[in-house]
């Protein structure tokens, strides 16, 4: 009898994954492009500490005369920088990888905590619904009326200016991750909520429900296979948004310290020598930054083709 | 309607409530006010009995329903840096913000409505595939890098527009001095609205687009041809009205993410407006503003999430305010 | 001379994968007056047959070949602006699920309005003048305050009588009525049909209904025609057709029927399901359902031939008819 419950949701799975959803990602070059761009991206990125001709985290390797030499194609450069060298003296090249692992991994990290809130409450408006699902949902609203952005600016104003700058550089990456993964629940929760009360209807779970199971078991086993789709075009298109907000935070002097750059962090350093004509410092972390965010929201806009879920709409 | 108004009134409140919570807090924990009025080299004793004449040591309600009464009388302490009255010091700088705001509200609804629509009508036209292929690369271009690029091609490179601040100001009325009434004004708020409506006008040409191909594929548009009525009045009448009803929700809330976006286009323009000053009091610990900044901008969240949903409720037909209230 | 002269029609709809034929050279005749009925199960292609003749088929459906001849032009040929000037003017259609089909957000009066200054000269008030006296022919209580309502604020009924009445307001030749009541509460069901038949009649209109119902056809049309999976199997005056079908599927049809059951009996149900546009089955569509079926259904299309009172696309019919006789005898003797 639990089989018959839940073939269909497994089986559903397997189809999308097997024949479907690899099928069209064959066909759609663009797709395809952008998966072997950000896979780039993410792998030369990680392996960092084994690519990366420099170490920017270790002071014995920059020396501040070595400051602001342009990309090795450029005139009065040197052969050993290829994408020249920050306002401290560090290579570029390396300071980027290592800034672009830590926007990916704060990113990830922070929609892994956001995915994880809101799929939780989410499930739990849904099923318990009444009281409970009606505070839950005002709050959603309350949350999303102020801009994540804005909430984040101002959190992470103020722990800076309690906990004193070195305590909070230190800590930077945990602050990001945290404000920006609860700020962003909401976004799943209802779109979860409302795939709950549909699936709530139907007659398996009913059955689920007859034969005894627990609504832990029903809510995880039966209901979110059902909310997944939704669940990963919404990712997608949180973990580009997730790492434009850590750029923008770190951009203030919100983020990431200068001595440990994430992209963001880099593009602010850079944006002082603009004007003396040291642009490479600000435009090329720029470029990483913004085609990594790109070929993310482009695999997000072909997931949401592919997979055509019922989104919570406003 | 009247049931309506109160329950919208109500939420705004506890809203208001919560912001004013947080900002207490913050005031009680964020710098030290005596630090700030007498410096260090002052004895413990002196220290307490002005801590007893500021109110320092009364009860946690005590002081908290000091805090909210003063703040109702506009009273949200005096900057340590300015040395003036927090609320006037925003105020001061309120207008700058609004008028990039409004630039930038202006670019993005004069171009987002008309490039949606056309997106919509002819999804097929090469024009259709540029528009979008531009949106997706502009949704993923933070504002502040398009902000920095635009300083580097308008202004260092080819030294066309200003790169920074204000400029030549018109004074209005009040505190209120104007960049929209001078040549110079112009040049200088160009540059930072367009920074401003980078993210947003892609967005909404993207979802009004994605409205509007729903609602057209809607049996009331099948029905309005069946009824011979005339294409311009399907897209613009029968199909827009309907399109623009969850943009407007929609929209709302972005009017909130943009205020947001102006600390970053004021920080990278040097804009003299709110945000700049936020930044600023932030580096400077000037606790009193931060909160008047908090609380200045909660309420201006608050209250165009206000307006946004009574817009709302009076556009849309199927919404009968004076039932909602139920 | 016909009014309406439809002659191999044949619509597809280009999916990603395949393209499928949803209409396989649909012919069939209206004179003007006339009221025709277009019957068969969901899928059958009776309301794509109705938006075709409108030339309205939304993608990725369209007329891939044949002629709509409609007061003498080809309706598949016109450009837009001549099709704009006929649809709701000389040809009109009534939808089949009247809470979707007004727009939310526009009063009664402007859905109107704007129906009647789309083909007339007209000022507001020369067409509010028409509305509000085509709302009174459609029996709707004080027209004056509807106008200013919005759909959301009405009937479902009340709505459809108002669409009706909208389908009225430039006294069009023919009027098409897709499951017109099919969304309906069946009380209100018989008080629509009804009203059409009545404006049909008192205006000399033609009339093309479209239904699963075969009750509402024998009530309704004085001409019938039977879908099976994009074509005309079985088509005559609807009285042969009730009274006397031969293709097995329309007799199936009329079994079914809870009037032919005696009390206690089963329903007598077709078995199987009509197959999806693109699994057609080869020869005759209907083979595979059918207890009649030989190797020549099974791999040639039955051509339309008159038998009896009707025309009827069947290779068996004649020995239908056969056995049909030879078990009246049986059951008389």
């Amino acid at each position: 009898m639990s089989s018959y419950i839940e073939t269909p949701n497994q089986s559903r799975l397997n189809r999308i994954w097997q024949s479907h959803m690899a099928y069209s990602f064959r066909r759609n070059p663009v797709a395809v492009v952008s998966m072997a761009v950000f896979l780039f991206i993410a792998v030369t990125s990680f392996l960092a500490p084994l690519i990366a001709p420099y170490n920017p985290y270790d002071p014995a390797q920059i020396d501040i005369m070595n400051s602001e030499y342009p990309p090795a194609w450029a005139e009065g450069a040197l052969p050993e920088f290829l994408l020249g060298t920050d306002d401290q003296g560090r290579d570029l090249l390396s300071t980027i990888l290592y800034g672009t692992r830590l926007s990916i991994i704060i990113g990830l990290c922070a929609v892994g905590l956001q995915a994880f809130l809101g799929i939780s409450i989410g499930l739990l408006a849904g099923y318990i619904g009444g009281r409970l699902d009606s505070l839950l949902m005002r709050l959603a609203d309350i949350q999303l009326s102020f801009s994540t952005l804005m909430v984040a600016i101002i959190f992470l104003a103020v722990t800076q200016a309690l906990f004193g700058s070195e305590t909070f550089n230190r800590y930077a990456i945990f602050f990001l991750v945290a404000v920006i993964g609860v700020a962003e629940w909401p976004q799943y929760a209802r779109t979860v909520r409302a795939t709950v009360l549909a699936e709530k209807k139907k007659e398996y779970v009913d059955s689920a429900r007859v034969l005894g199971f627990g609504p832990m078991r029903i809510m995880v086993r039966h209901i979110l296979p059902n909310s997944l789709s939704p669940i990963f075009v919404i990712s997608t298109v949180q973990v580009a948004n997730a790492i434009i907000s850590e750029a923008s935070l770190s951009f203030l002097g919100l983020g990431m310290p200068p001595s440990q750059p994430s992209l963001g962090s880099l593009i602010s350093s850079g944006f002082d020598y603009i004007f003396s004509g040291s642009w490479w410092i600000t435009v090329i972390p720029g470029i990483v930054l913004v085609v990594l965010v790109l070929v993310i929201n482009l695999l997000g806009d072909w997931m949401r083709d592919v997979l055509n879920p019922k989104l919570y709409k406003g | 309607m009247f049931a309506y108004l109160v329950k919208r009134a109500i939420q705004a409140v506890a809203v208001m409530f919560a912001i004013s919570l947080i900002a207490f807090a913050i005031q009680g924990n964020l710098g030290d006010p005596l630090r700030e009025l007498v410096g260090q080299s002052v004895s413990e004793e002196v220290r307490q009995q002005l801590r007893d004449e500021l109110g320092l040591n009364d009860p946690f309600l005590t002081q908290y329903l000091r805090f909210v009464g003063n703040a109702l009388q506009g009273d949200l302490g005096t900057s340590y840096f300015f040395k003036e009255p927090a609320l006037e010091v925003i105020l001061k700088k309120l207008p700058a913000t609004l008028e990039l705001v409004l630039g930038a509200t202006v670019i993005i609804i004069g171009f987002s409505v008309p490039l949606g629509v056309y997106t919509a009508i002819r999804p097929d036209a090469v024009l259709s595939r540029v528009i979008m292929a531009l949106s997706i690369l502009g949704i993923s271009v933070p504002v502040f890098l398009t902000a920095i690029m635009m300083i580097f091609v308008f202004s260092v490179e080819w030294g066309w527009l200003p790169s920074f601040g204000r400029g030549d100001v018109v004074h209005v009325w009040g505190y209120w001095e104007t960049n929209f009434l001078s040549l110079d004004g112009w040049e200088h708020i160009l540059l930072p609205s367009v920074a401003l409506a980078s993210i947003m006008l892609p967005l909404f040409v993207r979802l009004i687009r994605a409205e509007m191909m729903e609602v057209l594929q809607s049996e009331y548009v099948r029905y309005a041809k069946a009824k011979g009525i005339a294409p311009w009045r399907i897209y613009f009448i029968h199909a827009l009205k309907n399109t623009l009803l969850p943009v407007i929700t929609v929209g709302g809330v972005q009017i909130g993410t943009m205020v947001a976006y102006t600390i970053l286009t004021e920080t990278v323009f040097q804009w003299p407006g709110m945000g700049f000053m936020f930044l600023e009091a932030v580096n400077r610990v000037d606790t009193p503003l931060i909160v008047a900044y908090l609380i200045v901008v909660g309420f201006i969240f608050v209250v165009t999430n206000t307006i946004v949903d009574l817009i709302y409720g009076l556009v849309n037909p199927t919404v009968n305010i004076a039932r909602m209230g139920a | 001379m016909s009014l309406l002269s439809v002659r191999d029609l044949t619509v597809k709809f280009a999916m990603r994968e395949q393209t499928v034929t949803a209409l396989n050279g649909i012919s069939f005749d209206l004179a003007k007056g006339e009221r025709l009925g277009i019957v068969g199960e969901s899928g059958a292609g009776k309301s794509i047959t109705g938006f075709a003749l409108m030339n309205l088929l939304s993608r990725p459906g369209y007329i891939d070949s044949g002629e709509i001849l409609f007061e003498g032009d080809d309706v598949v040929q016109m450009k837009p602006r001549a099709l704009q000037d006929m649809r709701g003017n000389r040809m009109a259609m009534i939808f089949q699920d009247p809470m979707v089909t007004l727009n939310p957000v526009l009063t009664i009066g402007e859905q109107m309005v704007e129906t009647l200054r789309a083909h007339r000269q007209l000022s507001r008030e020369e067409a509010r003048q028409i509305a509000i006296l085509k709302l009174r022919e459609v029996y709707i209580p004080s027209p004056e305050e509807r106008l200013e309502q919005y759909p959301h604020e009405l009937s479902g009924g009340m709505r459809q009588r108002i669409i009706i009445a909208i389908a009225l307001l430039l006294d069009p030749q023919l009027i098409i009525a897709d499951e017109p009541t099919t969304a309906l509460d069946v009380t209100i069901q018989a008080d629509i049909m009804e009203l059409m038949l009545e404006l049909c009649q008192s205006n000399q209109v033609s009339l093309i209904l479209i239904t699963h119902d075969l009750g509402v056809v024998s009530q309704m049309t004085e001409r019938t025609m039977v879908m099976y999976a994009g074509r005309i199997i079985e088509t005559g005056s609807t009285r042969a057709i009730i009274n006397d079908p031969q293709h097995p599927y329309t007799q199936g049809l009329i079994n079914a029927l809870p009037q032919q059951t005696k009390p206690g009996q089963r329903l007598k149900q077709i078995q199987g399901t009509m197959p999806a546009l693109g699994r057609i089955p080869a020869g005759c569509p209907f083979n595979p359902r059918c207890e009649y079926a030989t190797a020549t259904c099974r791999s040639q299309i039955p051509p339309m031939s008159q038998f009896a009172q009707v025309q009827v696309a069947c290779h068996e019919v004649q020995r239908l008819q056969f056995e049909a006789e030879a078990n009246r005898k049986e059951e008389l003797a």
